[in-house]
């Protein structure tokens, strides 16, 4: 048990550090030094308390969307269509936002609401037509991402198009006060962390950690969970265990968009306070890459996101004051997602040769 | 206005703007025959647009831009076979990090090397090729398409090699006890496909832009596999389906300038997909073996 504890974390900090030799490699090439480069990139991120404010700013959409991921991989399906479920699950959150002027004990807890139902049944279609007609749910929820992506564009640049409007990216109007997540400066301030209000960091960076909690109780305490884990590991045999497969299916890529609609709160109401044409930008694609990283699990997958957020933080720093471009991330990014695949595959067969010559 | 939008010039249209979800489909067609879903044909075309204006503009010959546009799909490919039949590491998260690794990387070097965002210079096209006594041009890849179509079409179901892939891709197991080594047969497979991938990308940048844009393959990579769903798996199915989808794309291109919102045009492709996965217009079967790792 201990073994396997440490080859689970060892394998992915590996992979990290693998991802990172090669990004210096490439530094080099470049002429310039990698240590002076990654020091931009961490001075910028980790030692300032603004820069861990847009750290965990940015990991908030990524903990939701490596969630979503991870309870899909759960149930044994490969949930690629986060990203159409984020915009769905945005562009329903903002449309109550403009059309219900409620006081934010309402307004709030019915914005996330919509998100996680509209994702939800996003998320849904692919799981019925897996369900009902056994169509693999990888195709489905890639051509769902590219409908829902045409289809919040088509609404945000008619319908709902703010009147108007000046900035040349289209946007809704702004959301009733009643639907604004707030900012989290003004508690720290009084807690006594110098946090400036520009930081975006709102609370939906807690409510994203309290499903992080709820994820883990869902899928570790419940008969849902356990159903769910059954279902993944071997479809057959839960069905001998009177387990309805198809239903948990359905039920899994329900919860699986649910996830990933929350996962655009924190740009419509935490930051923007409106939807935003395209503001997405991979971040469904992103959990992916968190929630192998973090092995699907809760807690690793909100240190692999804070790990993506620091990424992200730093690779705007990388731009400013150094002369590599900060694509470089998104390679060792790429990178990371290769490594810790092949890491877990080898770690795993390496556990199964244990297990065998230990019998 | 229904006069002006239908006529010669749409077809015409449509077949350039099928070109290359066309080459990316064959490419998915031969990796996915062999039993390797490639999902990477998206990150695989944009190297590929990249590699055609890298090689063009070094040397100002679009020729040497096709054949680095073949060599960069190609090296993508390459990883992902190693990665998903070497290492039988899932496919879909292979190709997934491929394709945020080919965005990234076609970005970064295109800043290093152009020393701008956003795009790279203009650059050379091919020459186009002229009918002998007429004053018809057609451009010498969509040429290389239709013989590359034809060859596709009778090397998977006629030749020798074509079977054996097929048997990877249905069954591997038995493929392999008869002698066939799967693991060369499906590295085959996603290499071709790299390549072809590659030259669809270079369609994108040598033909239709002249230029190469950070991102410009737009989830072509994804509707060509789609495509090649909606073909069935077939190179002629594979180039009908594009066809449809180019006419499409060609089709929203004209809508646009009325004024017309083409956001639901340009979701066909993807609905019909959809449609064709759940047998409402006529049912498409993968090969049996499409996506699982072959263990010996």
């Amino acid at each position: 048990m201990i073994r396997r504890i440490l080859i689970n974390i060892l394998a992915p900090f590996l992979a990290v550090l693998l991802a990172f030799s090669v990004g210096a490699i490439v530094i080099y090439i470049l002429g310039e030094n990698p240590l002076f480069v990654y020091k931009i990139l961490l001075i910028n991120s980790v030692t300032k308390v603004d820069g861990w404010g847009y750290v965990l700013f940015n990991a908030t959409p990524l903990i939701f969307s490596g969630l979503a991921v991870a309870l899909a991989f759960k149930g044994g399906l490969f949930n690629i269509g986060v990203e159409g479920q984020i915009y769905i699950g945005a562009f329903a959150c903002a449309w109550f936002g403009i059309t219900f002027n409620v006081r934010p004990l309402i307004g709030i807890p019915m914005g996330l609401l919509f998100a996680m139902i509209f994702g939800g049944l996003w998320g849904v279609i692919a799981g019925y037509l897996k369900a009902r007609f056994g169509a693999h749910e990888v195709i489905n929820t890639i051509m769902l991402n590219f409908i829902a992506i045409a289809l919040t564009n088509y609404l945000v640049n008619n319908p709902f198009k703010e009147p108007g409007q000046i900035n040349p990216i289209p946007q809704t109007k702004e959301l009733f006060s009643g639907f604004i997540i707030p900012r989290v400066y003004p508690l720290l301030n009084k807690l006594g962390i110098n946090l400036s209000p520009s930081v975006p960091l709102n609370y939906t960076f807690f409510i994203s950690i309290l499903f992080c909690v709820i994820v883990w109780y869902l899928l570790e305490r419940t008969r849902w969970g356990y159903e769910i884990k059954a279902v993944g590991l071997n479809p057959k045999a839960s069905r001998y265990g009177g387990i309805n497969p198809n239903y948990i299916i359905i039920l899994v890529m329900f919860l699986s968009g649910a996830l990933g609609g929350l996962a655009g709160v924190n740009d419509v109401m935490g930051y923007r306070h409106r939807f935003l044409d395209g503001f997405s930008r991979g971040t469904g694609f992103t959990g992916i890459a968190v929630a192998l990283l973090g092995k699907n699990n809760p807690i690793g997958i909100v240190l692999a996101s804070i790990l993506f957020g620091i990424l992200d933080r730093g690779a705007l720093a990388m731009d400013v004051f150094t002369n590599t471009p900060r694509e470089l991330i998104r390679v060792i990014q790429a990178i990371i997602i290769i490594f810790v695949a092949i890491g877990n595959e080898l770690i795993f067969r390496l556990l199964q040769r244990l297990e065998r010559e230990g019998e | 206005m229904i006069g002006g939008i239908l006529s010669l010039e749409l077809l015409i249209s449509a077949l350039r703007m099928s070109v290359p979800l066309t080459f990316a489909s064959l490419g998915g067609v031969f990796s996915e025959r062999g039993g390797v879903v490639n999902i990477a044909l998206e990150g695989i075309m944009l190297v590929g647009a990249f590699g055609a204006v890298v090689g063009t503009y070094f040397t100002n010959n679009p020729w040497i831009g096709l054949l680095t546009a073949m060599s960069f799909g190609f090296l993508i490919a390459f990883i992902h076979a190693v990665v998903s039949i070497t290492f039988r590491i899932n496919q879909i998260i292979s190709g997934t990090a491929l394709n945020i690794m080919s965005a990234g990387l076609t970005t970064f070097l295109s800043r290093l090397i152009f020393k701008a965002a956003g795009s790279s210079p203009h650059i050379e096209g091919m020459v186009q090729w002229r009918f002998p006594g007429t004053n018809w041009q057609i451009s010498p890849l969509i040429v290389i398409m239709f013989t590359v179509i034809i060859i596709s079409q009778v090397v998977i179901f006629k030749t020798r090699y074509g079977l054996r892939l097929r048997a990877c891709g249905e069954n591997p197991y038995a493929a392999d006890s008869l002698g066939v080594n799967v693991i060369m047969m499906r590295y085959s497979g996603v290499l071709i496909s790299g390549i072809l991938g590659g030259l669809g990308g270079a369609f994108l940048s040598l033909e239709h832009a002249r230029v190469f844009v950070e991102g410009m393959t737009t989830g072509r990579g994804y509707i060509a596999l789609a495509g090649m769903i909606f073909g069935r798996w077939t190179p002629l199915g594979s180039f009908s389906a594009c066809f449809l989808f180019g006419l499409a794309e060609a089709l929203r291109m004209r809508l646009e300038g009325f004024g017309i919102p083409t956001q639901f045009i340009q979701m066909i492709p993807y609905i019909v997909t959809m449609c064709v996965l759940i047998g409402v217009v006529g049912r498409a079967v993968a090969p049996a073996y499409d996506g699982i790792p072959f263990e010996k």
